[in-house]
């Protein structure tokens, strides 16, 4: 049995990181020539790691499986990204940054690792304008910022709506320097299969070249996952069509601890489901929070004429409205964090005054706001987005509301790190979303690409030369060995397996099968019977794909139902890991609600004297049950109270 | 407000199983399509009937599918990205579309993104032109604090509407000369309009211009189709600055 060590610098919060920083190995220029590092997935912290290993002068090999680095999701990000700046002079500082985040967690992040998030925050900021970032300014030429949910502080960097891709085309950019003179490698529309391991150590991975099909092997002295998040087990989500967690479902099961699968974000503010041939889910930011008001008809009647298309919206008098974010939170509001928006929508759809066809989405009205400040104002905050309502749902948001409801967003589960973002498997490393450190239970807006660029800036470039200082003596990694012959040919096993059931079903009836029990079992209200019966049902679907999937095309060429085949095939292992963790945490945290764990009120009870920790789960063999490891979390400088925002 | 559902309607796609391929039209059908469904779920309607029917589905690029990440790249009608405007292929809904109508789609074409299969295409060669120059070299680390160097307001939201590009390639698979002036533009725009741009604007312009021509683009005759085109509505005027960052480039040498 492995032991924990989550490696965090002894000594004051405070001078963790910079005392560490001193006693780490660095590696001479002469040496990180000889040394090569692979880096998997090219968003936000794969890109900006890739980058920056590279401008060190280690040789980087960076893997993606879109056509360019830069289409990689981080893009898609919209509202901004945190930084403890204190521009705004509102007295912001690195620990209320630290604080803020701990606390939206619920508590179950390591107080080391996001007090180094908020440290490293300020340079990010520098780092993106040094490279041409067109991040949004005053009329003086400073630089501007917006609130976001869960703080009272003005800490959010933007470039428009359109943040993420600004920030990714910033290290995409700085790559694409690196590209040029050598230093990266880049390998795109290439999918990761599998990593090999050495005596123990990562040294090198399997990947598909997604376009003849080949088999491939490539050594490393290290190797980074940056792969991103797992939302897609639940089929529909604000992912990416590619987005997967099979980079670190293979860490996984190459000895490589799973932290939290449980805790998924949930955001409140998606365009609904349109229908049973909906293929993903499309955001809208939590902006729209801070000047919509959430509501659905106080009378039932009115609810299911709303629902049979018999009475619009705005014929609905205010007296007959139910703010209902207003009445159960009346401090917060409209601005409660996420996962109580989200939990507050579910429950009033579910008691029967859901607005659309499917009964299935609440109201965010900015009718109220257009009178306030009028329509130009509004115009200038949220133009683009209500294009982009518009064009989708072919409703016109300035005059009739519009329609929302929650959808899965964000996984702060992942591949378990230590404080070097190395997982249990020496010399691989994981960090951006695919890791599970810094944001417990929930994430905050606008932290996720603070998180990403921390890692791939600022963390991961030092922490990783404590461990390739000792392999300088190590030569270039030959992939012709015993553990390269075995791990290609258990790869290409697995597709030929794949590809010759000749079953009857396409991928994606097995996905969605998959992603509904997901959503209505280990979604966002969950309970031990559900859990269990989840298990079960995963287990089912997972045999029956093993023995009904039907993959056309070829093996040697363009075949995107055989990548889809291997992810779904992970995702219905990683489905059942999530149903188990959070049976086990019979607590309600963050973005993992159990029914069983609510105040008297109806809100989510946390249970610190039982579950103040992080679950690390090892894998133990196929079909065989992992085992739970428990990371206790240690709070030396907040003390923990009840989250409320009434 | 409810959507009503296409009963049939008949897609005329573009096959070709590999680059070395003649390729080919096939028609086929679809049956009861939402018109609240985006134009790739009605391609996964389809493709989840020719898999069904046990035969290979069509290749498209896609992956976000909230206009963002540029892959997507459809020729719809006769248009990049298909009849509506400021919108990707991912965005189109089939509201556009009527009952019983033929959908023509076809790949990008344009000789410097050749065809990997069906309506895939090889867009390496944007990769390349960012990769001559499309950066500011700055290494992680060292740099100064945000606000040192104040940029206005205008310059900086009109940076951003250069940088707003998506290196889809609309813009080139538009243009009768399959120029990639617009993407080009846009880049060098982008950093010509902010501070940290200037130090290596000349040799940018240079460099990305040299790489474009000898990666086989043509050249640009004004016609702006690009413009029209752009998902992301990027203006032409942006090919205006490039040719004077050019100018001035090569006038310096």
């Amino acid at each position: 049995m492995t032991i924990l060590n989550s490696k965090i610098p002894a000594g004051p919060l405070a001078e963790k990181w910079s005392k560490h920083k001193a006693s780490i190995k660095v590696v001479s220029p002469a040496n990180k020539r000889k040394l090569d590092v692979i880096v998997v997935g090219t968003g936000l912290a794969g890109g900006s790691a890739a980058a920056s290993l590279a401008e060190l002068g280690y040789n980087v090999h960076a893997f993606c499986y879109q056509d360019s680095p830069r289409r990689a999701h981080s893009i898609a990000a919209q509202g901004g990204i945190n930084a403890a700046k204190n521009y705004q002079n509102d007295n912001d500082s690195v620990y209320r940054l630290f604080y803020d985040t701990i606390k939206g967690g619920d508590y179950r992040a390591r107080e080391a690792n996001v007090y180094r998030l908020a440290e490293v925050s300020p340079n990010i900021i520098d780092q993106c304008v040094a490279q041409g970032v067109p991040f949004g300014r005053e009329y003086g030429g400073t630089l501007a910022n917006r609130s976001f949910g869960g703080v009272l502080v003005s800490r959010t960097f933007y470039a428009r709506g359109q943040t993420g891709q600004q920030l990714l085309l910033g290290c995409y950019a700085a790559m694409n320097r690196q590209i040029a003179k050598g230093g990266v490698k880049m390998y795109n529309r290439h999918e990761m299969m599998d990593i090999v391991k050495i005596d123990g150590k990562a040294r090198g991975i399997i990947a598909r070249d997604m376009v003849t099909g080949e088999v491939k092997r490539f050594g490393a002295h290290a190797v980074v996952i940056a792969s991103g998040g797992y939302g897609n087990v639940f089929f529909l989500s604000t992912n990416a069509m590619g987005c997967n967690g099979s980079a670190s479902w293979v860490a996984y099961k190459r000895g490589a601890h799973f932290g939290n699968p449980c805790f998924v974000q949930i955001h409140p503010t998606c365009i609904p489901v349109h229908g049973d041939q909906q293929s993903k889910l499309t955001l809208m930011s939590e902006s729209l929070r801070n000047d919509g008001r959430v509501w659905v008809p106080k009378k039932k009647e009115d609810a299911i004429k709303l629902q049979k298309g018999e009475l619009h919206p705005n014929d609905i008098a205010d007296a007959d409205r139910d703010f209902y974010l207003e009445r159960r939170y009346p401090s917060y509001g409209n601005l409660v964090p996420r996962d109580v928006a989200s939990r507050a929508a579910k429950e009033r759809c579910d008691e029967g005054f859901g607005v659309n066809n499917t009964g299935k989405a609440v109201f965010l009205d900015f009718k109220y706001a257009i009178d306030r400040l009028g329509i130009d104002v509004i115009k200038a905050r949220y133009g683009n987005l209500f294009q982009m309502y518009e064009k989708i749902t072919d409703v016109d948001p300035y005059k009739a509301p519009m329609m929302i409801y929650p959808a899965i967003h964000y996984s702060m589960g992942g591949t378990w790190v230590d404080y070097n973002l190395m997982t249990s498997v020496p010399g691989l490393y994981s960090i951006g979303e695919a890791n599970f450190s810094d944001h417990g239970g929930n994430r905050l807006g606008a932290s996720a690409l603070m998180q990403g660029l921390a890692d791939g800036y600022f963390v991961l470039p030092y922490t990783i030369g404590d461990y390739l200082a000792d392999e300088i003596m190590t030569p270039k990694i030959d992939t012709n060995t015993p553990e390269f012959d075995a791990a290609e040919k258990e790869v290409t096993g697995r597709l030929e397996k794949l590809f010759n059931i000749k079953g009857k079903q396409p991928v994606d009836y097995f996905h969605k099968k998959l992603g509904q029990i997901m959503w209505d079992k280990v979604g966002m209200s969950r309970n031990e019977k559900g859990l269990k019966e989840a298990i079960a049902e995963i287990k089912a679907i997972r045999e029956e794909f093993w023995k009904n999937v039907f993959i056309p095309g070829e093996m040697k060429n363009v075949n995107p139902e055989l990548e889809k085949a291997g992810r779904v095939a992970d995702f219905l292992e990683l489905g059942e890991l999530m149903a188990r963790d959070a049976l086990t945490r019979n607590e309600s945290c963050g973005g993992h609600y159990r029914e069983e764990s609510v105040t008297e009120d109806g809100e989510a009870k946390r249970d610190d004297e039982n579950f103040t920790f992080v679950s690390a789960w090892e894998y133990t063999g196929e079909n065989q049950e992992p085992t739970l490891h428990k990371e206790e979390l240690v709070f030396e400088n907040v003390e923990l109270t009840q989250r409320s925002y009434k | 407000m409810a959507d009503i559902t296409l009963k049939k309607i008949y897609v005329k796609v573009w096959r070709q199983n590999s680059p070395k391929d003649k390729g080919r039209f096939e028609t086929y059908e679809v049956e009861n399509v939402s018109q609240g469904s985006s134009f790739l779920e009605m391609m996964d309607i389809l493709n989840d009937n020719l898999v069904r029917e046990g035969k290979d589905p069509i290749a498209f690029d896609h992956d976000c599918r909230e206009g963002i990440c540029g892959m997507c790249s459809l020729y719809i009608n006769g248009k990049a990205h298909g009849p509506d405007t400021e919108i990707t292929t991912c965005q189109l809904h089939m509201r556009k579309f009527s009952e019983g109508e033929t959908i023509t789609i076809e790949p990008w074409r344009a000789g410097s993104f050749p065809v990997i299969k069906d309506l895939m295409v090889d867009r390496t060669a944007f990769e390349e032109i960012l990769q001559s120059g499309g950066f500011v070299s700055v290494n992680t680390g060292g740099v100064p604090d945000g606000n040192t160097i104040p940029i206005g307001y205008e310059d900086s939201e009109e940076a951003m509407d250069a940088a707003a590009c998506i290196g889809c390639g609309a813009c080139v698979a538009t243009c009768k000369n399959s120029s990639a002036m617009l993407f080009v533009a846009a880049k060098v725009s982008h950093l010509a309009k902010l501070p940290q741009g200037q130090v290596e604007a000349k040799r940018r312009a240079r460099n990305m211009v040299a790489k474009m021509d000898e990666l086989g683009f043509g050249g640009c005759t004004n016609t702006g189709a690009c413009e029209a085109e752009c998902p992301k509505a990027i203006s032409i005027s942006n090919i205006a600055r490039l040719n004077r960052e050019y100018l001035c480039a090569k006038i310096a040498e």
